[in-house]
């Protein structure tokens, strides 16, 4: 067990958590952005000082800064949603990797195997799912560019705030566990997280920027984004779980027929 | 209380964090770069300036829930 095995296993759990997750964000969350695109330019059209040419919202591309660069819708909804995936999945493999190699051994008497899921559910829920609560994903069409650099800020600062809690929850529970038990250990730590990041929550102020956009395809396009990173933190946790375990079974064998050969 | 139930199992070796630290430092920041072209750059600080990566990554942006626009 050696940091090296355990970021090798963690960057090839998070590429080919990337394929699920890329799978998932394709068939399930393009249909939300282009029906997004499609209200967008339905909008723009209506307005009577930009009489844009009604336009196929699969082709057109969606570019926000006029006179930039223009990258087609093809491209956008399918290299170039597979970058952003796979290079954020393998990232965060990495990184959950050299987590779970910090873990192993040190939280309670959990196996390797387990202390793995462990931080790849505590990372999901630090690291997406919190600040999500809060400042869920929003499709096209949908924010206001004047306020992009406070709505950025919040988000992450809700981020940094509820890793950081985490982090500290999970020492706090490694000192507690011997004097309270799991049970106690656990209501103390996740209530003080609970309440770290309500308090953080309630203290960021909320942007609301939906305007009129179409309450069923908001709902759809933000189902998809949790599906997204669900299936990718999930894929992610699984994949690295396995390997781990597959790993520490091959240390304890190779440890075992040691000991055997220094017996004889 | 833990010492008792725990001393039939098996030790599970840990990693000393001096072995780790390096390994750690390096792919954190490593890490933190590749957030940050995929889920903020070109929105309020761009490196480089235009929106080539802001418009290749898009779609990305949006669905892995990061504020984009």
């Amino acid at each position: 067990m050696t940091p090296r095995n355990f970021l090798v296993r963690g960057l090839l759990a998070g590429f080919l958590a990337g394929i699920f997750a890329f799978a998932v964000s394709y068939t399930v969350g393009e249909p939300q952005v282009d029906a997004a695109i499609a209200v967008e330019e339905a909008g723009t059209a209506a307005a009577p000082a930009d009489a844009a040419p009604a336009d196929d919202g699969h082709t057109h591309s969606h570019s926000h800064d006029e006179g930039g660069t223009v990258v087609s819708r093809d491209n956008q909804s399918t290299w170039g949603l597979a970058t952003g995936i796979f290079a954020v999945s393998t990232a965060f493999g990495g990184v959950v990797g050299l987590i779970s190699a910090f873990a192993v051994g040190r939280l309670g008497r959990l196996r390797p195997s387990q202390s793995t899921a462990v931080i790849a559910l505590l990372g999901f829920v630090a690291a997406w799912l919190v600040p999500f609560t809060k400042y869920p994903a929003t499709p096209p069409a949908v924010g206001n560019e004047d306020t992009l650099a406070d709505r950025t800020l919040y988000y992450f600062t809700i981020q940094a705030v509820s890793i950081l809690a985490m982090i500290g929850v999970v020492l706090l529970a490694r000192r507690l566990l011997s004097g309270l038990g799991t049970y106690r250990t656990l209501l103390v730590c996740g209530g003080t997280f609970l309440a770290i990041v309500v308090v953080t929550g309630l203290l960021l102020p909320t942007v609301n920027e939906i305007g009129t956009f179409p309450g069923d395809t908001l709902w759809y396009f933000r189902r998809a984004s949790l599906m997204t990173n669900l299936t990718l933190w999930a894929a992610l946790g699984i994949i690295l779980a396995g390997l781990v375990g597959r790993l520490y079974e091959q240390e304890t064998a190779k440890t075992a027929r040691r000991d055997l050969a220094a017996s004889l | 209380m833990s010492q008792a139930v725990a001393s039939p199992e098996v030790e599970i070796p840990t990693i000393p964090v001096a072995q780790l630290a390096p390994w750690a430092a390096f792919v954190f920041l490593i890490a933190a770069i590749v957030l940050f072209f995929i889920s903020a750059d070109q929105g309020i600080v761009s490196i480089p300036s235009g929106n080539a990566v802001h418009e290749w990554v898009h779609d990305g942006r949006h669905l892995l829930g990061f504020p984009c626009h």
